[in-house]
């Protein structure tokens, strides 16, 4: 619009065509939109179309490219290295600064016993991240640092704490965007786990 | 006062509004006086039905009727009173009678106050908000009914949520909407002004103080919201680039550029066209936002009651209103004579350059919202935008608009030269500098040292501009003071926001430093944080009238003195299985101390608790830089120009083109 802006001369006639154009490309924009709103609204009506379902996207597909720095008192890890793996794992994201995530922690050592589990500290100074694991106990096995959020974002991870599960060969099986609790893992976490055999 | 009443004076309302739409245009069109001349009675008579009709449903609130679904699903015998009221427009279908309410509010104050329009612009701009008011009321009568009634009728309500029983809230909505819906007034003017085909010096001025005035309303709206997420949710943050506040900035910062273009129409009819478009844009912003929080369509923190039915009606809704004036738009606005030209270094080319860096901001935060939705619609990817982006995209084009504000308004009309402008800005430059010295030493980050030195450079030239126009020191002070009193108060709003933007932005910049920690503490122990000392003294469980709380007594001291002993707390709430934080804050207005109870850990004879405690340097800046915004506006509102907006002609002497 920034030729309208100008307030061009009335007398100028010649590219009247051009100026009416542009008068109606606000029109054309606004259509555009609402043709994309009337669609996701029928798609949330059909169910083929969720903005609140952030689950779905996410399992039955591989682990995005990634690596991640050591983290103390744990190592990176790596896309190669969830490939790699003949058992599943958990990948659980926490941060020293999420209170969920301290509340998920003796879930957590629990599932240790029976299920591998990998942490990314998200969003997280190094020293806080180690501090909290001192204090309230490590449940991971490897632990890579996201002092960035970037992996977060390859991800697709909502918030912290966020928890998916790899099955061997690297493809996210199962995923929860809310802190685990014994109850979580029974209904949902266990029956992914026995479905695939592992 | 029954329900049904209710209901009737809600139908009744709708047929007036139908009838304000289709008889004043035609009458308007045939120039028949007798038809125009009953729009005011039936906009008026509109907003007596409303108001009848919303005192219904405040009055079922407060006598505690729970056969209206409505309240039986938001209210409770135990809730307090103001939150019975409040409760009324918490809630989706309120909420909307509300909005209709206060567009009927407008109507009428159009009605009441427009008497010296032209007779045929005036019906139509009161055509043009009847028809908006229908719209919304067929969406309240047909979708979302407050009125509803169950059967049988429970003993008690099911209570309101707990977050937001807070008077933060309960003023938050009205003023938020006020905004809002003010802005439908320039639209309508705008529309009226597609159909005659005509925009004039006059037609800014009238527009202008609407504009003025939604915006200083949606100022307020905007920060009260960011206040309360500020001191109720407790998570130490005052904005969360969440969906439903872009949606609120987003017509925002467009209706901050539809007021300054609306100056250079009425100073000197260019940008008619621009500022037509700003006045349909902002409010189609306003009327989207609406409809996108209520859809369900965007993910938010705000949690409407979502329902793809109504979304339909809504988009519906917004295909007629925006829609229809975008084609009028498309099909008027080329015949719209153009105005008076200016070089580019002038006033008109400052406010430009503001328009410019306004939309683009706009078509930023736009973008930012929109992005998710889309991307999940064409691509089937989950993504989500968040403060990173906008950070990084929104201050590199705020901070031209910082450096243009400054001198801006000290430009001539027309044609300026920089220079003479700017060597009177030397005092503001030294400052300027100083601050930035100050700010390299006591800020870490590039972006919020250029925040936080620009943000000084617009307070100081908004009084250099000030002091200037006075001539302060320059004579002999009686006489500034005399050049004061027959200033413009409309000169001293525009400083005085500007200012006001300094202010926000100085917050803004200082909150990028603040300092947090988490800790997990036993009673009697002492955490530092920002050169204070933190001590948990004792924990105590305490009953409130619908809730259990958990206060925490915090000892703050700096070098052994006691500054302040807080006590935040945890309330869990019987009725709804829930819980919130009441945040306890020292201020001192220089920062704040912001104190949380977390959860308990530990066993009960040795019990630990979670605290988080936030150091938030100039936080109050941030709310208190809106209200001077919104305080620069209503100045400027009550400048008798602007009240009067007689379509006197501003006196044009040497009308000739530049160049």
């Amino acid at each position: 619009m920034s030729d309208d802006l100008r307030s061009p001369p009335s007398g100028a006639s010649g590219d009247v065509t051009r100026r009416r154009l542009m008068m109606g490309l606000p029109l054309a924009g606004a259509a555009i939109c609402g043709v994309a709103f009337w669609k996701m609204l029928a798609g949330m009506q059909s169910g083929s179309f969720n903005p609140h379902d952030i689950n779905a996207p996410v399992t039955g597909r591989p682990v995005p490219v990634f690596t991640l720095a050591d983290q103390i008192p744990g190592t990176g890890f790596s896309t190669a290295d969830l490939r790699a793996l003949s058992k599943p794992v958990l990948i659980n994201f926490f941060a020293s600064w999420c209170i969920p995530c301290i509340a998920e922690m003796q879930a957590l050592l629990d599932l240790q016993k029976r299920l591998p589990i990998w942490g990314v500290a998200y969003k997280d100074k190094p020293d806080n991240a180690a501090g909290l694991l001192k204090h309230a106990g490590n449940p991971y096995a490897r632990i890579g640092s996201d002092r960035e959020g970037r992996v977060a974002i390859d991800w697709g991870v909502s918030g912290v704490p966020e928890s998916f599960l790899i099955a061997p060969g690297g493809t996210i099986i199962w995923h929860s965007a809310a802190g685990l609790d014994n109850d979580e893992v029974a209904a949902g976490l266990d029956g992914t786990l026995k479905r695939i055999g592992g | 006062m029954s329900p049904e009443l209710g209901r009737f004076a809600l139908s009744l309302a709708c047929v007036f509004a139908l009838a304000q739409t289709i008889l004043p245009l035609i009458g308007a069109q045939r120039r028949d006086r007798r038809l125009m001349a009953v729009a005011p009675g039936l906009a008026v008579g509109q907003l007596i039905a409303l108001a009848a009709s919303f005192l219904c449903l405040v009055n079922a609130a407060i006598t505690n009727d729970f056969s209206v679904s409505n309240i039986l699903e938001n209210s409770a015998v135990a809730k307090p009173l103001l939150y019975k009221i409040s409760g009324v427009w918490g809630n989706h279908e309120g909420s909307i009678l509300l909005w209709a309410m206060i567009l009927g509010i407008c109507g009428a104050a159009v009605a009441a106050f427009g008497r010296n329009l032209p007779s045929a612009l005036r019906a139509r701009v009161l055509a043009v908000l009847g028809g908006v008011a229908a719209g919304f009321e067929l969406f309240c009568l047909t979708t979302s009914d407050p009125f509803d009634r169950v059967w049988p009728a429970p003993l008690d309500g099911q209570g309101m949520n707990p977050l937001l029983q807070d008077p933060g809230l309960a003023f938050h909505p009205p003023i938020l909407y006020t905004g809002y819906v003010g802005f439908a007034v320039p639209f309508a003017f705008a529309i009226a002004a597609l159909i005659e085909g005509r925009v004039d010096a006059a037609w800014g001025r009238w527009v202008r103080p609407w504009a003025v005035a939604a915006w200083a309303f949606l100022t307020c709206g905007i920060a009260l919201g960011s206040w309360w997420s500020y001191y109720v949710l407790g998570w130490g943050g005052y904005w969360f680039w969440d969906p439903v506040e872009n949606a609120s900035l987003i017509p925002w910062l467009s209706g901050t550029a539809l007021m300054h273009s609306a100056v250079v129409v009425e100073k000197r009819e260019a940008l008619k066209i621009w500022t037509v478009l700003l006045a349909i844009a902002t409010f189609s912003f306003s009327l989207s936002g609406t409809f996108l929080v209520r859809s369900g369509i965007l993910n938010s923190v705000h949690a409407f009651a979502q329902d793809p039915a109504r979304g339909i009606f809504i988009l519906g809704l917004l295909g007629v209103v925006i829609g229809g004036s975008l084609v009028l738009f498309a099909w008027r606005a080329p015949s719209l004579t153009a105005g008076g030209l200016f070089a580019p270094v002038s006033r008109e080319g400052a406010l430009v350059l503001n328009n410019i860096l306004l939309c683009s901001l706009c078509a930023v935060v736009l973008t930012g919202t929109m992005y998710p939705p889309f991307m999940s619609l064409l691509f089937g990817k989950t993504i989500s935008v968040g403060k990173p982006f906008f950070d990084a995209a929104t201050v590199p084009l705020a901070i031209p608009l910082f450096a243009v504000m400054g001198f801006g308004p000290m430009l001539p009309w027309k044609r300026a030269q920089l220079w003479p402008v700017l060597r009177r800005l030397w005092i503001a430059a030294l400052v300027t500098l100083g601050a930035f010295a100050v700010c390299l030493w006591g800020l870490s980050g590039v972006l919020p040292v250029l925040c936080a030195t620009f943000a000084v450079w617009v307070i100081a030239t908004s009084v250099t501009d000030v002091t200037g126009r006075v001539a302060l020191f320059r004579v002999p002070l009686s006489q500034s003071l005399q050049r004061a009193r027959s200033l413009p108060r409309s000169a001293f709003g525009a400083a005085l926001a500007h200012a006001g933007v300094g202010v926000t932005v100085l917050g803004l910049a200082a909150m990028s430093q603040a300092q947090h920690r988490i800790v997990e503490v036993h009673v009697g122990q002492t955490e530092s944080l920002a050169g204070y000392d933190w001590t948990l003294t004792g924990v105590k469980t305490e009953p409130g009238p619908n809730y259990v709380a958990m206060v925490a007594t915090i000892e703050i001291r700096h070098n052994g003195r006691i500054v302040t002993v807080m006590h935040p707390s945890k309330r869990s709430f019987n009725s709804q299985n829930q819980t919130t934080t009441e945040v306890s804050i020292h201020t001192n207005g220089l920062s704040d101390l912001y104190g949380v109870i977390g959860d308990r850990h530990g066993t009960d004879a040795n019990p630990t608790y979670v605290l988080r405690l936030h150091y938030n340097p100039l936080a109050p800046w941030m709310w208190f830089g809106a209200l001077i915004m919104a305080m620069g506006g209503a100045l400027s509102l009550s400048d008798r120009r602007m009240r009067v907006g007689a379509p006197r002609r501003a006196p044009m002497p040497d009308a000739v083109a530049a160049e």
